[in-house]
């Protein structure tokens, strides 16, 4: 083949996100402010970063250092949403990235930012490997069961989770395995024991409390205990209001409940996440809203861009918003597919259903109807679904 | 009254939707965008860096107040340059081939999804004129190695796109010319190929083919006596629908008309039903030719939509239209050559008369009317 075909097929993608059209500017004068950063340098935040990164500069061979200014990297684009700084967390510790042996500690990390990227064997590796060398890496175990969670590896999570309990504040290890728990038929159980352990760990930190009532919430929330969920969902929101998957989340609640309006109201100043801006951009569909049109462009300008560096991170979001935005069933089905591949929570099950549905084609359900029996996981949406996908047939 | 107050609701509404609409500065990873042209033996290119990923390398904002001015920037255009450059190398042939010089001209400022990027316009210079160019790109590999620099190269009328970045940070592309005669080969082979899996406009023509053989003669369809008319009857037909097509599909190719895609795709899927009931209830009998120049204008949209979807050189536009539109017709001949002979050679049989001649048009017009509601109620019931 002379030039390759990809090349024509990229090529228009890549047009669509280049400037072609837009011819650069020179602004009118000196004073024109022309980007805002993130935060001014003199922002709590900021100054602890920039002291990390001195202490890194003076010794980036140091391990810890080099950890402890990825770590805080990484809690910045957990908390804004930002992947830029999964970027600068990598270059804290790029002396062991290629690394076959790295310090446990560093291990640790890479694996937090090799899941980010979807890397999932990779970062099990490197946690199964920290914790082999250091079995007291409670951070490591904890990882261990989210990521075994994600991939509906619940008897390596429920090992994860016992290993973790001793390591970890009470509260922490009982929702690590009431997490576990409300997947495998014992959503009861599960909520109730989170209760209990809210209760007697009144004085557990902001953070801690609130990680524990986002589990306790979606777990009400799937069993279709619709008051209790919101509860729970409200006080978490109490606590601190920019956790992004809390917000996703109840924001993703209020839709099934036909509350629309107050996703928009909830999300309004939070369009920079991906995550966030695709709950505004269904909520302004739902209730038409004016913006409606503008959000979903920028949703695809954002989905452009991040085919064309070859992410693909964004399928379980982008599938939802081929179907429920551009109504494009088949395109969704496609995604969502290669979503459930890598991950297999709640969501990418429901996500693959609904596509399936919409596509009006069961037999692309098989991997989630398979799941459903073998977990006995109860949920009151994956089960309407799946009724209606069984009519189908 | 009533009317004028709905309009200026109407256009409140407008009004408020773009006012209210402040396109949020998304969260993304860090890319930069270059695009190099080779152009009359001239390298040209632009480069656009984000100004917060500039900020965090070299330090843009000089009195910290989380804002970067115009002023702040244009103060170190210098190093911005220099610090870019040291990250770029382009070598002619391999990456031990001869280096070229590249500069930077007067930075502007352009406006992404993520922010504000600086524009850098690069002159190339190489020692000689390059039959393969390789890049070498490095910028933020030590501070971002998530940075992917989004590379797109035209020359030779191909454009070729690259990602760069840490995982693939020397890359070679051949600018020998696409030979045009493959590059046209290919848009034919296109053209071929979507007139075999484009099953509407297949029983479109096929509509319009199967009264070929046969005469309207009051109440029915007779037998055509010789094949000479029967091959006359066909050409008209075939010549009306290729010139009406190709007309639609220039005018839609170079973007002087467009239509929205569910409604051309709607009535491609009307003349199917109405071209099969004429064979039924005939209006057209005689001039066939003008039904199947009428809609061909139609189908020519739908060709259009495929091959913008294919991808357009920018500068090989009428090599691509040319090449695919051949294709289509000599899809299109290759049907013709097996259908007339068949039909011809059965044309006085009551198999061809009522069952393929009435029922087959039936069936054709019961296909696409479902199609039609598929088309413009937005579901899906066929497999295709």
């Amino acid at each position: 083949m002379p030039f390759p075909r990809v090349a024509l097929f990229l090529a228009p993608l890549l047009l669509a996100v280049l400037p072609a059209g837009a011819v650069p500017h020179v602004p009118s004068s000196d004073s024109v402010v022309v980007e805002r950063l993130p935060a001014r340098a003199t922002d709590p935040r900021m100054r602890e970063l920039i002291g990390l990164r001195a202490a890194w500069r003076r010794d980036p061979a140091d391990a810890n250092a080099a950890v402890r200014l990825a770590q805080a990297y990484f809690d910045q684009a957990a908390a804004e949403g930002d992947p830029r700084y999964i970027g600068h967390a990598q270059a804290a510790i790029g002396l062991w990235w290629e690394r076959p042996d790295p310090p446990p500690n560093v291990r640790v990390v890479r694996a937090m930012l090799l899941q980010y990227g979807h890397r999932f064997g990779e970062a099990v590796a490197d946690l199964d490997a920290a914790v082999a060398q250091q079995p007291g890496l409670g951070e490591a175990w904890a990882w261990l069961a989210g990521i075994h969670m994600v991939r509906a590896d619940y008897a390596q999570a429920r090992r994860a989770c016992t290993a973790l309990a001793p390591l970890a504040p009470p509260l922490i290890a009982t929702g690590c395995m009431a997490y576990v728990d409300s997947l495998t038929g014992r959503a009861q159980p599960a909520a109730a024991a989170l209760r209990a352990a809210l209760q007697a760990d009144g004085g557990a930190g902001a953070a801690r409390r609130q990680w524990v009532l986002t589990r306790l919430a979606e777990i009400e929330e799937h069993r279709g205990a619709v008051a209790p969920a919101e509860a729970a969902y409200r006080e978490a929101l109490g606590l601190d209001r920019s956790d992004v998957y809390l917000l996703a989340a109840y924001a993703d609640f209020l839709l099934d409940h036909n509350r629309a309006a107050e996703v928009l109201v909830l999300l309004k100043d939070r369009a920079r996440a991906d995550v966030l801006l695709l709950r505004l951009a269904l909520a302004a569909k739902r209730a038409k809203d004016p913006a409606q049109a503008g959000w979903a462009a920028d949703l695809a300008a954002r989905f452009a861009a991040a085919q064309a560096r070859g992410d693909t991170t964004h399928q379980k979001e982008e599938a939802r918003f081929a179907l429920a935005v551009q109504g494009q069933a088949e395109r969704a089905l496609a995604l969502a597919q290669a979503n459930y591949v890598l991950q297999r929570e709640v969501a990418d099950a429901r996500i693959l259903l609904e596509a399936a549905l919409a596509a009006r084609q069961p037999a692309a359900a098989a991997p989630v109807l398979q799941w459903m029996a073998a977990s006995g996981v109860e949920s009151v949406t994956l089960r309407a679904l799946a009724a209606r996908i069984g009519a189908l047939r | 009254m009533r009317a004028a107050l709905h309009r200026v609701g109407a256009l409140l509404a407008l009004v408020l939707a773009l006012v209210m609409h402040a396109p949020a500065q998304a969260h993304k990873p860090s890319d930069s965008y270059l695009t190099i042209t080779l152009a009359d033996d001239a390298i040209t290119g632009r480069w656009d860096i984000a100004l917060r990923d500039l900020d965090f390398a070299i330090g843009l904002d000089a009195d910290g107040d989380g804002a970067i001015t115009w002023g702040e920037v244009r103060a170190r255009h210098v190093e911005i340059a220099a610090y870019a450059l040291a990250r770029l190398a382009v070598h002619v042939d391999g990456a031990d081939g001869p280096k070229c010089t590249v500069e930077v001209g007067a930075q502007a400022i352009d406006d992404h999804t993520d922010g504000s990027y600086s524009v850098l316009p690069l002159t190339v210079r190489c020692p000689k004129l390059p039959k393969r160019l390789t890049i070498d790109y490095r910028l933020f590999a030590d501070l971002d190695p998530q940075h992917r620099g989004l590379l797109y190269l035209q020359a030779g009328g191909v454009a070729r796109s690259a990602v760069l970045g840490p995982q693939a940070p020397v890359q070679s592309f051949d600018l020998k010319e696409a030979s045009r005669l493959a590059q046209f080969f290919d848009y034919l082979r296109d053209g071929v190929w979507h007139i075999w899996i484009g099953f509407d406009h297949i029983l479109f023509l096929l509509s319009l083919l199967l009264p070929a053989v046969l005469v309207w003669g009051g109440r029915q369809w007779r037998a055509a006596e010789t094949f000479g008319a029967a091959f006359w009857s066909v050409v008209r037909v075939v010549t009306a629908f290729t010139a009406a097509h190709s007309i639609t599909l220039t005018l839609a190719t170079l973007g002087y008309v467009s239509l929205p895609s569910r409604w051309v795709e709607s009535a491609i899927a009307a003349s199917v039903v109405l071209a099969a009931l004429n064979n039924v209830w005939p209006v057209f009998h005689g001039r066939r030719w003008m039904v199947a120049f009428g809609f061909g204008l139609i189908h020519g949209f739908g060709f259009a939509s495929v091959l913008v979807d294919l991808g357009l050189p920018r500068d090989a536009l009428a090599l691509a239209l040319v090449g695919f539109n051949l294709g289509v017709e000599c899809g299109q001949l290759a049907i013709v050559a097996v259908f007339l002979p068949l039909a011809f050679s059965l044309r006085r049989s009551w198999f061809y008369r009522r069952l393929v001649m009435i029922g087959g048009s039936l069936v054709i017009a019961v296909l696409a009317a479902v199609w039609l509601c598929e088309r413009l109620f937005m579901f899906k019931v066929l497999p295709f």
